[in-house]
């Protein structure tokens, strides 16, 4: 009788929590309502938000999103692939535990503490070297044009990839170190060097899971929101150079849902929440299913051996 | 032959050598920004910080205390919430469900709302909260931490279940304890070190969480009590102190982050010290 209480509460209390992920949608879904029947599809490419005539397209700030997080994945990358299998191959045991820690705190600064340095530290810094040094050597290229402001595309994309390199980091580390020894031995035995071990013993098997970990990394850039607010400009412009500010999807929110006094203008931002809702949802289910997939391999692999 | 072989030992040297150089790239960051943090928020961590009011602009020695008490207020509010549901999970994860496609489909669950990024979760509580009592609110506003504390500390709780030996379970279960009992008397007390560390990581993670305080419990220049009131709390007056543009105002957000930093690495200190080799998830 109580055993079959206590199994309830616990699968009452597991089933909330799957309901919730529903009713988030359904919620949000409704709150959006009244922008997606006006706007339909049109929301994606119009790039007119004016809501002072009530009209509402969204390019701009889904273009915002999507280049700064592509900057983002394509700054942390190499270096999170690279921390990751030094941390998992070849860090000395000592250190290991210690580089671990600092990649867990690194994960869990907060974003608006990412926010303030950026905007005081690294904005500045952008602005008066990076910038106009890129500007000077790398100029003839159309992102690297116009006058360095510093609070703009580049520094959302540093901003982001600075956040983004300790998740992927750490959950490529974990995949990796997943990878059974029967992996590493025979090359190791046939003379391979410690490089061509991970190369050609390590990543192929762990591939899944590394892509895994970078579209985690993804998500977690993408809803990315105060560091961005902070530094990205806020301004809607499409400009292909990286020198202009930008708006992104989740700054666009922050910045004008206090100041949304028609029903239409808090559709509208909520559409963009559910439009950024489905998204990291989406890529979110993709890289757990990567991940899966590479755990169950290895558990399939045990059990027979 | 010797060239070929040397080729092969230098390119191997350099790329561990390039992995070596990233590892020690993240951590120079990671000192850069807490370098940068303490820099500018020492000068100001003093009594006044933790006591006072903010003092209107051009006045001298104002602080937040009415922020670190709201902080303080959200997060007991989001304890209230996170804590049981997220154990609950935890131990249906662990214990009941596991291996069955329904464990799977929860565990999924998890995983995905602890992805979910939180300013989602400040519009969905802003739609069922702060639209219906037609007010911003400290109540709103913990709820939305809550929900997002429940997949951080279910998953934590998981995990140490699992590391509860299997030959306990057997063992008590063979002297005729009925399973609920096996639970709450010793596999739970016997894990609840490791259940308590998850559960402080999870308040330190939400400790620093702004985006959904923007659409659930706001800001607020005084004290208030009240659950159905706006209430102040640090992330949301760093935000606003940072982005105004008087000078006293930005050392009062430095501190601010401050503080904050203090929280969340003392509590992550504490997880390590107290529970050494095991990996909290994130």
């Amino acid at each position: 009788m109580s055993r079959d209480l206590f199994r309830g509460m616990t699968a009452v209390l597991s089933l909330g929590l799957v309901l919730l992920v529903f009713l988030m949608a359904f919620v949000i879904w409704q709150q959006a309502e009244a922008s997606v029947q006006k706007s339909g599809w049109e929301f994606i490419v119009s790039r007119h938000w004016d809501p002072v005539h009530e009209e509402f397209g969204a390019l701009p700030y889904i273009y915002g999103t999507v280049i700064s997080t592509m900057l983002a994945v394509l700054f942390a990358g190499p270096v999170s692939i690279g921390a990751a299998i030094y941390l998992a191959e070849f860090a000395p045991r000592r250190t290991k535990a210690l580089l671990a820690f600092v990649v867990d705190v690194l994960a869990a600064i907060p974003s608006i503490v990412y926010g303030l340095w950026g905007s005081f530290v690294l904005a500045p810094f952008l602005r008066n070297y990076i910038e106009p040094w890129l500007g000077k050597n790398l100029g003839f290229l159309p992102f690297f044009q116009g006058s360095p402001f510093g609070l703009d595309m580049l520094a959302a994309g540093i901003m982001l990839a600075i956040m983004s390199i300790p998740v992927i980091t750490a959950v490529a580390r974990e995949v990796l170190e997943t990878v059974p020894d029967g992996q590493r031995e025979p090359l190791i035995a046939m003379g391979a060097t410690p490089w061509e071990v991970v190369r050609i013993g390590v990543i192929p098997y762990a591939r899944n899971g590394i892509v895994g970990a970078f579209t985690l990394g993804l998500g977690k850039a993408i809803g990315e929101t105060m560091a961005v607010t902070m530094v990205i400009g806020n301004e809607p412009k499409i400009s292909a150079s990286l020198f202009s500010p930008a708006h992104s999807m989740t700054s666009v929110i922050v910045n004008e849902f206090a100041q949304a006094t028609s029903v239409l203008h808090l559709s509208s931002l909520i559409h963009i929440g559910l439009l950024l809702f489905g998204l990291t949802l989406l890529i979110n289910v993709l890289a757990r299913l990567l991940i899966y997939q590479m755990s169950w391999r290895v558990k399939k692999r045990n059990e027979n051996t | 032959m010797k060239i070929l072989e040397n080729h092969r030992l230098i390119w191997s040297r350099l790329m561990v050598g390039f992995c070596g150089l990233s590892t020690l790239l993240i951590s120079g960051l990671l000192l850069l920004v807490l370098g940068y943090i303490t820099l500018h928020g020492l000068p100001g961590a003093n009594l006044n910080f933790f006591t006072r009011l903010p003092a209107p602009v051009g006045m001298e020695g104002g602080g937040l205390a009415q922020a670190v008490a709201g902080s303080f207020i959200l997060i007991g509010l989001a304890c209230l919430i996170g804590i049981p549901w997220g154990i609950g999970a935890g131990i249906f994860l662990s214990e009941v469900g596991k291996d069955s496609w329904w464990g799977e489909g929860v565990r999924f669950a998890v995983d995905v709302l602890s992805g979910v990024p939180s300013i989602i979760t400040g519009i969905f509580v802003y739609s069922i909260l702060v639209v219906k009592l037609q007010s911003f609110s400290a109540l709103a506003g913990g709820v939305a931490l809550g929900i997002i504390m429940v997949p951080l500390v279910a998953r934590n709780t998981e995990g140490i279940l699992q590391l509860v030996p299997q030959g306990l379970r057997e063992a008590a279960l063979a002297l005729g304890l009925p399973f609920w009992k096996v639970i709450l008397k010793i596999i739970l007390p016997t894990a609840a070190r490791g259940i308590g560390i998850g559960v402080t990581l999870a308040v330190a993670g939400v400790a620093g969480e702004t985006a959904p305080l923007f659409f659930t419990s706001l800001s607020n220049n005084y004290w208030s009590l009240g659950l159905l009131e706006p209430i102040a709390s640090l992330p949301m007056e760093i935000f606003r102190y940072a982005t105004a543009p008087f000078a006293a105002w930005h050392e009062l957000a430095w501190t601010g982050a401050l503080v904050l930093i203090t929280i969340v690495v003392s509590g992550m200190l504490l997880a390590r010290i107290l529970l050494p080799g095991y990996n909290f998830r994130r």
